[in-house]
């Protein structure tokens, strides 16, 4: 425990070193609200609830979330740290924790910063706190989801733009793949369980079912496994792939 | 002590080392020679239990590296090749993580931290972003990290390499003050530094070790008695299509 504390010191001191943590906070607040006003009609909807600012998170999530993610590993490779950081006593499994946690605690920064549209709402009407806040837990488990994803692709490639690009659609196919855009790829004579199964890993129904107000055991284990898969998978790669 | 035997690696088809064994005692300083290429960082990085080797083992100070990892990182500093440190962090925050990541805390942390500031020179620099700093600070730094929880095994992948005349010099007195209770293995290809620091110097070539010995025996095996024409004759030896042309 104290190794990936330290660990996640160190990194989330880095995203506030550059302008990265800054400047991603800054766009998160300015898209997320655009958004909100924008295209989600929160005035004119005239409903005291925050469905409005909720509904584009996954969407804004899956520039950004591979954005914050991109670096935790690329970057490690590109300037060599790597060799650094696996030859202190440390486990592989503490550094990718650590690292995961770090990048997800400055998404959960932006998201908490986001406080002044929930005043804004209990200014105007008088919304069902306990909905919001299941919205919050809900963005924010999405957040982990796609930044886990996004972490184990950083530790594939040294270079962060590809990190990135390639996050962005594995991302995609995780939170629309209840849909038919993802759902037509797959070929038609797959049985229709393995069918179910690959439509409910999508991030977006999951998350829609979190924001309802309902925080159901399943959506949380699903989060909870979607995570692990991909940190494990993170770690293996590490191993793998240590000396390129 | 460190213990390496039968040590392999290999890539596809490609050995980059081939099972070599050599034990280090405390005490030794030994430089690691060889061309580029030879194998010297593979082996160093199979050491410090960053690559997993093809086959063979390594045991450092009793621990073995493969299945101890952590006791054996432990006690071992390490110079990665080319220095590595996080450019967006201090040279005081950098020392100040390797510190607490290797487990230092209280009194003891504060003076090991003062020990290397103070032997690297590194007090005028300690607020500077690491990005910032020259080639030779980056490699002081790299040094003072291994230096940081005063282990007893140093791996230094060229440990000079970037500094000036005069800060080589330092870093070739540091070597030589720390070496009586250490084990040192430092790898170069800058021959008068393993006469100045090294007791003992292993030539390899293509993975294979072609000599181990004094640096003053070695170069005795050349008729000039240099080190460089012997380390010349060894490896270009070992090649003979090498040997031909040089001869040609």
């Amino acid at each position: 425990m104290r190794n990936i504390w330290i660990l996640f010191r160190r990194e989330f001191g880095s995203y506030f070193a550059t302008p990265l943590a800054l400047v991603f906070i800054v766009i998160f607040l300015l898209v997320a609200g655009a958004l909100t006003f924008g295209f989600g009609k929160f005035y004119e909807s005239g409903q005291a609830d925050l469905s409005a600012f909720f509904y584009w998170h996954p969407w804004l999530y899956l520039i950004l979330m591979p954005a914050l993610s991109m670096r935790l590993w690329a970057e490690e490779r590109k300037s060599g740290t790597i060799e650094l950081l696996l030859t202190l006593p440390i486990t592989p499994w503490q550094a990718v924790i650590g690292k995961y946690l770090a990048a997800w605690a400055v998404a959960g920064l932006a998201l908490a910063l986001t406080f002044p549209i929930w005043i804004t709402v209990n200014y105007l009407g008088d919304p069902d706190n306990g909905v919001i806040l299941a919205g919050y837990v809900g963005s924010l488990l999405v957040a982990g989801g796609m930044l886990a994803i996004g972490a184990c692709i950083s530790a594939v490639t040294r270079n962060q733009v590809i990190a990135f690009i390639v996050s962005v659609v594995i991302c995609f196919v995780f939170l629309l793949s209840g849909f038919g855009i993802v759902l037509d790829f797959l070929p038609g004579w797959l049985p229709q369980p393995i069918v179910d199964a690959v439509a409910s890993l999508s991030l977006w129904t999951h998350a829609l079912s979190i924001s309802k107000g309902v925080i159901d055991v399943r959506d949380l284990l699903y989060f909870v496994s979607l995570a692990a898969a991909w940190l494990a998978a993170n770690a293996i790669v590490l191993d793998m792939k240590k000396a390129d | 002590m460190i213990e390496i035997s039968h040590l392999s690696k290999r890539y596809g088809a490609l050995t980059a080392v081939d099972d070599i064994s050599f034990n280090v005692q405390a005490g030794e300083v030994l430089g690691f020679l060889g061309p580029n290429g030879a194998g010297k960082s593979t082996t160093m990085k199979m050491i410090t239990g960053f690559l997993a080797p093809t086959s063979g083992s390594v045991r450092v100070c009793g621990h073995d590296v493969e299945s101890a990892p952590l006791a054996a990182k432990a006690c071992m500093g390490y110079l990665p090749e080319g220095a590595p440190s996080y450019g967006e962090m201090s040279v005081r925050g950098f020392l100040e993580f390797i510190a607490d990541i290797r487990g230092l805390s209280g009194e003891r942390r504060r003076s090991r931290l003062d020990d290397v500031i103070a032997r690297l020179g590194l007090k005028g620099v300690l607020e500077q972003m690491i990005e910032t700093l020259s080639k030779g600070y980056k490699r002081r730094l790299g040094l003072a990290q291994a230096l940081v929880h005063d282990p007893q095994v140093l791996i230094l992948d060229e440990p000079t390499d970037g500094l000036d005349p005069n800060q080589k010099f330092e870093v070739r007195e540091l070597i030589s003050a720390m070496s009586k209770d250490k084990i040192i293995v430092i790898s170069t290809h800058i021959l008068e530094e393993v006469e100045a620091v090294c007791g003992r110097a292993i030539i390899i070539a293509s993975g294979r070790i072609l000599a181990d010995d004094t640096p003053q025996t070695l170069a005795r095996r050349a008729s000039s008695g240099r080190l460089e024409d012997a380390f010349r004759e060894i490896t270009l030896g070992a090649r003979p299509d090498v040997r031909e042309a040089v001869n040609a």
